[in-house]
């Protein structure tokens, strides 16, 4: 009998100063406002989770199709569909008040440096608000989301801008759609972000061969789901050598096992996404596998694995 | 909602290229006539969404035509075969707001849902017509199981090859309570303009998740923007924007 299975393995890990129960985070898009699957599962199991991309007015979003399939994923051009901040403050909060008693990830999006501000500063008060994740990256929408993202400075205005109007930790969410995502995670970092994540979806595409015609009507949207994985995995790997501030890992990750190399890549906690999706109970299924897992591999705590992936340790 | 595990019981082309499922599990989240169920297909990333054409309990039976990779696999599948399938999404049809002599309306493989809804009205005292429209004579499927229900049964078919020549309506009666309908939205629209009463309306859309969760099949609706997932895919035809 080898002692360490009969420790129970810690999952905790913190995020820029708050502490996790565990490290799965259901990403922004994939879970509403958290109340719709509280009613598959008590969603009070999550590290925390990051809820649905929130702009100052409300926005439809994209024309449909804007769903398509690929081999080992999907592509999304929803295009920040939400109710506008006013609305997700009376109306959606309060509901996800209701069924979850954990600091909440506020995801927010923007198209102009104005816009994230006042949307930053209009949730701010919000006390269940722990982290704000600015999504400088979404790449199904004209002249915002991607556009700061793409580009160093930009990236680096947002985040100083965000950080004026709020004391909360501001984690700014990156896009792989660049040449070296090192660069622009340097510049969130020198310009006082308290932590990244990534990756947002890569910019992808599908042709109905019948139709001869793109099958979304955007014509290309982001591409996520288990084949992202590698990509971003290698990303997180190369943002945590160059930079000091937490990172949360985001790209196809499906399984606990997923979770684990991610955080060994460099990550402190993990975002689920599109597997929320196709298996409603994902989140759950992952968390309740993590202490197995961990036993498999020898992992008395997950802290410990920040980064052990790396020959010079970071943390 | 419920995810659960299907055994499938019988797998049947009905004609050349529709085929119908039987799968028996646990069924009981299925709540009204109209909802739909999501199927995981080893090999392909989405699940599938179909609608419920009839269901007990334990069993859920799905009426559903060959169009791609999914369809195609589910057609080769056997008897004994196991799926993951979550069960009870969508809204499904106002069967309370039927009065005594509603209207059913289905083109194709927008059929099959009216089945489950014709069989509570039938069977609740309701005088009910059913108009079944198919391109031709060889795709009809599902006259005799409608009719022995007591419906009065009307099919058309656009070549004129069996019944009515013509589209769906072609067929309808002069007056009915309120009308049903499931099918091509070209039909939905012809439908709509051509009805004498208030009704409801089906649609479907490419989707991500089947259960609200990814806003992939949003559409506006007078009622603001409605997930047909979710929110439908039963639509009140006063709602509609066209």
């Amino acid at each position: 009998m080898v002692t360490s299975d009969l420790t129970t393995p810690d999952l905790t890990t913190n995020l820029c100063g708050i502490e996790l129960e565990n490290p799965v985070i259901p990403a922004s898009g994939t879970f509403g406002y958290g109340y719709e699957f509280a009613e598959y599962y008590d969603i009070n199991c999550l590290g925390t989770f990051s809820f649905k991309g929130t702009t100052l007015e409300p926005r439809f979003g994209n024309p449909t199709p804007r769903i398509a399939e690929c081999r080992g994923g999907m592509l999304n051009a929803v295009g920040l569909q939400n109710p506008g901040v006013d609305k997700v403050i009376s109306e959606e909060l309060p509901k996800l008040k209701r069924c979850f008693a954990k600091p909440v990830m506020a995801n927010v999006s923007g198209f102009s440096i104005e816009e994230y501000t006042e949307v930053c500063r209009r949730l701010d008060s919000e006390k269940q608000i722990g982290w704000f994740e600015v999504n400088i990256s979404c790449p199904n929408v004209q002249g915002g989301g991607m556009h700061f993202g793409t580009d160093p400075e930009s990236a680096a205005a947002v985040t100083k801008a965000v950080k004026a109007v709020t004391k909360k930790p501001v984690i700014i969410k990156l896009s792989p759609n660049v040449s070296d995502i090192t660069e622009i995670a340097k510049a969130c970092e020198e310009a006082g972000a308290d932590g990244l994540s990534l990756i947002n979806t890569l910019v992808g595409m599908r042709i109905d061969l019948f139709r001869r015609r793109p099958v979304l009507a955007n014509t290309t949207g982001g591409f996520s789901g288990p084949a992202v994985f590698p990509a971003a995995l290698r990303m997180v790997y190369q943002t945590a050598e160059a930079v000091k501030i937490p990172i949360v890992g985001i790209g196809g990750v499906s399984t606990a096992e997923d979770v684990i190399e991610m955080m060994m890549a460099g990550a402190c906690a993990v975002e689920v996404g599109t597997a929320n999706l196709i298996h409603p109970y994902a989140c759950r299924d992952i968390i309740n596998d993590l202490p197995k897992v961990m036993r498999k591999y020898n992992i008395h705590s997950l802290k410990e694995i920040t980064g052990a992936a790396h020959t010079c340790q970071k943390m | 909602m419920k995810q659960g595990i299907f055994t499938i019981a019988e797998n049947k082309a009905l004609t050349p290229s529709v085929y119908r499922m039987v799968l028996s599990g646990d069924a009981s989240a299925i709540t009204a006539p109209g909802q739909f169920i999501n199927i995981l297909i080893d090999g392909l990333f989405l699940r599938r969404p179909i609608s419920v054409c009839d269901s007990t309990p334990d069993s859920v039976t799905i009426i559903y035509k060959v169009i791609g990779k999914g369809t195609e696999k589910m057609s080769r599948m056997t008897k004994g075969d196991q799926l993951d399938v979550l069960t009870g999404l969508g809204n499904g049809y106002d069967v309370s707001a039927a009065g005594n002599t509603p209207l059913l309306i289905g083109g194709g493989v927008g059929v099959p849902p009216l089945y489950k809804l014709a069989k509570l009205l039938t069977a609740a005292g309701k005088t009910v017509t059913v108009i079944l429209g198919f391109n031709t004579k060889d795709e009809i499927f599902y006259e005799k199981e409608f009719a022995v229900l007591g419906a009065d049964v009307r099919v058309t078919t656009v070549d004129g090859s069996y019944g009515i020549k013509g589209f769906v309506t072609a067929a309808m009666p002069e007056t009915c309570s309120h009308y049903y309908a499931c099918g091509p939205e070209p039909m939905l629209k012809a439908v709509f303009s051509a009805a004498v009463a208030p009704g409801e309306m089906s649609f479907e859309e490419r989707m991500g998740c089947g259960f609200g969760a990814c806003m992939g099949c949003s559409c506006k609706t007078v009622a603001g923007f409605k997930r047909i997932c979710k929110d439908g895919p039963v639509m009140k035809s006063e709602d509609i924007l066209w």
